[in-house]
């Protein structure tokens, strides 16, 4: 199950606790070019809407929001030596591997269908 | 009309004519009548060129001219090349904007790019920035930069022998942007590692420790193994310096630091009261992504030509607005073309001369000054480059108003009513040093 | 401008050997002087600099200057930069001698002329901006903003009103604004725009609480529209308890109209670099005075320059110690280790002597003149998104016909190889082909039209080979950089860029 926040972060679910960090295909392509990806580090753990990284292209940053309560299990290396992978295919290059905290937090967030309307709306 | 302004009369109705307007009143129209202004400013009224030298011509005389300068605290009297003063003058540079547009401003940002790796050479760091304002602001920036680097750390410890011009810019940087400052102690005049050791036993949110080189008093500490105790306490080290002076001592590279700042107006720019300078950020190239400012790239073009571009623009306030961790703009640009051409100029040899030249001169006024036993070194058994304090036995008021007086000299900079802090460099001669302590000797 | 690149740098004319400089004879043995430093403080090995005789450094900076584009190279049209003609005076009064050599920290006995050139500069300042007093520390427009919020955040804290730590600011504001803010530890929230640009003022409303420290503002905004509503949103901004603040990055068509202390402003700061005609210097050093209403002046950062006719016991002041300088205890603090960029304040105070009161009184009219005028001449070709008289500067929407292809950076680029600088583009956010002009008063019909006409020129081969437009430029020095190689693997010294 693949959820999606508001400030276009997904997170991908591969069991009841662990899931898949990233950003959506919808704002990997409003940023452009990615050319680097501020990285958290394992271990660190962030609260719902903290700041966990960032992401620039060459005229556009944004800063990264933990969709949910979590902790880091691991991040994605492959991403500091080559950002653009997230526009390639930012489904299959998450950001960073994470335990949910507080699985209930799941529901405040939008599914795919929920997400395409909102995302329709904003452009 | 005035010769700054090409409208003739007619220019102005056919103007006015073609944008359906008869009078220039009515491009304010929206301007609430009650807000414009109600008759014409009271100021002076037009000057011709030669009314406005003779204006500042008058103002000059009241100045006191030609001072030998042994006044240092942060900022020194250094001989100012001709080609340098003269090359910052091509309008090319001097009308030019912030190169936004990288097809017609390769003169700008290749000689950022010049400047950047100069500075990054001679302070032994990974990368320079584009410049910051002057030296207190840079060092003020460096904090932030370290506290947005650090997670969850806003507390800096600040060595109490750094210049206090900078610190009071720090604390007001600090007191607004939300960081703690904490003052480390300092012993015979330099940083003291005992109360470091403790101060960074007591807090555990420090992002940064902030020293300088050399420090306020002249002296150049020894941070033997400071970098060492600073990052096994998780913070970053930051060094604050006079940039000349690195062209011989230990670098802030070679001490381990992770930031290094400071002033670079001892690269021979001219003292003109207190500015522009040049302030400066180098730091490791892992903060990068950190570092406040503008950053100049190199890159190619679509014919393989090799360019510059500016870079890593998505840091920049323009961008970043509020998440902006510095809003610097506009920097001290043209002065990085000032430095570049003094350091193409003076080569590696030439700032070690300089150097040597101070120090010889400082070694010999402090020599001199504490002759007749009625001075004597603050902290004799520190090492100097080419400044020190002086401990007087008569006023440095009296000092200072004597030789200013009788030598047209500026003896240095008061610290109180009996210590001065005095700087020598290649500008100032043997004889000069003798005047000045025959000036001292009569002193009561 | 020169087309050829010329693409030296320094360290590839380096000669093993050459030097460029002879330092004076000082009588004293310095051959090995610093053999007496302990070693451990001593940097092993020389900095790698360039070793060049003077010609060579010479010829070097001079072909580089022939590849950049300058106020004195051509028209500079670049919105909310007021690239206006710099005289030459001023740069001959910067670099005046009775004023380069002076110490900051000398007496204030021995400097009583360059005291006197600053205060007098803060009086002008004073008059123009209808502020009480001026600071001139700040070394740019951004440094001016902080300085002025921090001025703001003393206010509040020595009425010992904590609590207002956010700062209301247009959506349309320059990027500074927020970023200051952010650095002066406030909080930003945005306040939306109407379709003229112009702030909403039901929106602003509800925003205003005993939270807000100051609402910040420039005027005319960056889509060069007067905020015509500005007494009313002053009063209430007043109302609420929290000060205006005015960016002055757009005060030139204010100039001989009206003053920002007039609309109801506190605090304001003024580009030097903009209005006053010092030049930009490639990106600076700039200035960025700040002013205040009265009432306000004991925030100012210090050093602050203050003339004294008698001395605290009441007695005359002797003429040489006129001037001084003061740290005062409500100060907000220091900004500035020195009094500022004093040879840059040299220069605008040589403008404003220059042009005198008469002069200054016809800069915003003329300004807005040649805006107007540009903004009516091109209007048939380009989306005119606000259709009222501008001030200093205007913002199209791009090409009106949007079935080209052709974007606004497109013809920004081909406006390069035609020899103009490209207009302020992408900015401000509220449109999507924002392309920002702002010719100046220093500019005249002719040049005005011959760059109407390349405008026309344009937009007609967007239409007719908008791969001219697209692919633009063609005749520049160098063409299309690779950004995104740049951002994506920094080089950003030449040992890099040897090291590949």
């Amino acid at each position: 199950m693949i959820y999606y926040s508001k400030t276009h972060e997904y997170i991908n679910m591969i069991n009841d606790t662990e899931g898949y960090v990233g950003i959506s295909a919808f704002a990997a392509k409003q940023l452009g070019n990615v050319v680097y990806v501020d990285l958290p580090e394992a271990d660190d753990e962030f609260e719902q809407g903290e700041d966990f990284g960032a992401i620039e292209s060459v005229k556009a940053a944004s800063d990264l929001y933990a969709p949910v309560d979590l902790e880091v299990i691991e991040v994605n290396e492959a991403l500091a030596d080559d950002p653009r992978l997230i526009n390639a295919d930012p489904m299959k290059n998450f950001i960073m591997k994470v335990e949910v905290k507080d699985a209930s937090q799941l529901e405040e967030l939008m599914d795919e269908a929920a997400y395409a309307d909102f995302c329709a709306k904003e452009h | 009309m005035h010769r700054l302004f090409p409208h003739t009369p007619e220019d102005i109705s056919k103007m006015l004519g073609d944008c359906g307007l008869t009078e220039l009143s009515q491009l304010y129209v929206d301007v609430p009548q009650e807000l414009k202004l109600k008759e014409p400013y009271k100021l002076p009224a037009r000057m011709s060129e030669p009314e406005v030298r003779r204006f500042f011509d008058d103002l000059g005389r009241r100045n006191r001219q030609g001072m030998i300068c042994f006044a240092g605290a942060g900022f020194y009297d250094h001989y100012t090349p001709a080609a340098a003063l003269n090359l910052v003058g091509r309008s090319e540079f001097l009308t030019a904007y912030t190169p936004y547009q990288p097809e017609i401003s390769q003169g700008t940002l290749q000689y950022i790019f010049e400047y950047q790796t100069m500075m990054s050479r001679l302070t032994g760091m990974e990368i320079s920035n584009a410049s910051m304002y002057d030296g207190a602001t840079a060092t003020a920036e460096a904090m932030m930069m370290a506290v947005a680097s650090v997670r969850k750390r806003r507390r800096v410890l600040v060595s109490a022998t750094i210049n206090p011009a900078y610190r009071r810019v720090v604390d007001t940087y600090a007191h607004y942007h939300g960081i703690e400052v904490e003052t480390i102690a300092e012993a015979d005049g330099v940083t003291s590692r005992e109360d470091l050791e403790a101060k960074l036993q007591e807090f555990s949110d420090v992002a940064a420790v902030i020293v300088p080189v050399p420090n306020y008093y002249g002296i150049v500490e020894d941070y033997t193994g400071l970098s060492e105790l600073v990052h096994s306490n998780k913070a970053l080290l930051v060094m604050t310096c006079v940039a000349a002076d690195l062209a011989v001592l230990k670098t802030p590279g070679e001490w381990g630091a992770d930031i290094a700042c400071g002033d670079s107006q001892s690269l021979g720019i001219p003292l003109s009261y207190g500015g522009p300078y040049l302030g400066f950020i180098c730091s490791t190239k892992a903060l990068m992504r950190k570092m406040p400012g503008r950053v100049v790239g190199a890159t190619h073009d679509s014919e393989g030509r090799r360019c510059f571009v500016l870079t890593l623009q998505a840091r920049e306030q323009h961008i970043r607005r509020e998440k902006a961790t510095s809003n610097i703009c506009s920097n001290q640009g043209l002065m990085t073309l000032y430095v570049s051409i003094y350091m193409s100029l003076m080569g590696a040899e030439g700032l070690r001369e300089i150097a040597e030249h101070g120090h010889a001169a400082a070694e010999y006024l402090a020599k001199k000054m504490t002759e007749d036993g009625r001075a004597s070194l603050r902290y004799p058994d520190k090492p100097f480059l080419n400044e020190f304090v002086l401990r007087t036995d008569y006023p440095v008021d009296t000092l200072i108003h004597a030789a200013m007086k009788s030598e047209n000299i500026l003896a240095g900079v008061k610290l109180n009513e009996h210590e001065i802090l005095m700087a020598a460099t290649e500008m100032q001669t043997r004889e000069d040093i003798d005047r000045l302590a025959a000036v001292a000797r009569k002193c009561n | 401008m020169n087309k050829e690149l010329y693409g030296n740098l320094v360290f590839e004319l380096s000669h093993k050997g050459r030097k460029g400089y002879a330092l004076p004879a000082n009588g004293l043995d310095n051959a090995g002087a610093l053999n007496d430093m302990p070693a451990a403080v001593m940097r092993t090995g020389a900095p790698d600099l360039p070793e060049c005789d003077e010609l060579t450094v010479v010829r070097h900076y001079n072909n580089m200057s022939t590849n950049n584009f300058g106020v004195d190279t051509g028209f500079y049209p670049l919105g909310s930069c007021t690239m206006k003609y710099n005289p030459k005076l001023n740069e001959e009064i910067a670099s005046h001698r009775a004023f380069a050599g002076l110490h900051p920290f000398a007496p204030a006995s021995a400097v009583q002329g360059a005291l006197k050139a600053y205060w007098t500069l803060q009086q002008l300042l004073s008059e123009i901006g209808g502020m009480s007093e001026f600071t001139l520390n700040p070394f740019a427009g951004a440094h001016g903003e902080l300085t002025g919020l921090m001025v703001i955040r003393r206010y509040h804290e020595s009425r010992g009103d904590t609590k207002r730590r956010k700062v209301i600011v247009p959506d349309s504001a320059h990027g500074t604004n927020p970023a200051s803010a952010a650095v002066a530890g406030l909080e930003i929230v945005e306040v939306k725009s109407r379709p003229d640009g112009t702030v909403d003022v039901d929106d602003l409303r509800p925003l205003l609480d005993d939270t807000v420290a100051a609402m910040m503002m420039t005027n005319p905004n960056t889509l060069g529209i007067f905020e015509k509503n500005i007494p009313e949103i002053a009063h209430m901004v007043h109302e609420a308890g929290a000060l205006m603040y005015y960016d002055g990055a757009n005060l030139n068509p204010m100039l001989g109209v009206a003053r920002p202390g007039d609309m109801g402003f506190d605090v304001m700061h003024i580009n030097l670099h903009k209005t006053f005609s010092t030049p930009h210097g490639g990106g600076g050093p700039g200035s960025g005075p700040v002013g205040v209403r009265e009432g306000l002046e004991e925030f100012l950062p210090t050093p602050r320059v203050v003339r004294r006719h008698v001395n605290s016991d009441d007695q005359p002041v002797a003429e040489e110690n006129r001037f001084a300088i003061e740290y005062g205890p409500e100060a907000l603090g220091s900004i500035s280790a020195t009094l500022g960029n004093f040879a840059v304040q040299l220069r605008a105070l040589s403008y404003i002597l220059s042009l005198g009161s008469d002069g200054l009184m016809q800069v915003g009219p003329l300004a807005t003149l040649n805006a107007n005028y540009i903004k009516e001449m091109l209007k048939d070709d380009y989306l005119l998104p606000i259709e009222t008289v501008c001030k200093h500067e205007f913002v199209f929407d791009g090409l009106r016909d949007k079935s080209t292809g052709v974007t606004t950076l497109n013809v920004a680029k081909r406006l390069l190889d035609h020899g103009y600088h490209a207009p302020t583009i992408y900015f401000p956010l509220l449109f999507h082909e924002s392309l920002m002009i702002e010719p100046t008063e220093s500019e005249s019909l002719e040049t005005l039209d011959d760059f109407i006409g390349v405008m026309h020129d344009i937009a007609r081969e967007a239409r007719e080979t908008p791969d001219v437009v697209i692919n633009a430029p063609h005749n520049t020095p160098i063409t299309h950089p690779d950004d995104t190689e740049a951002a994506l693997h920094p080089i950003l010294t030449y040992d890099e860029l040897a090291a590949q």
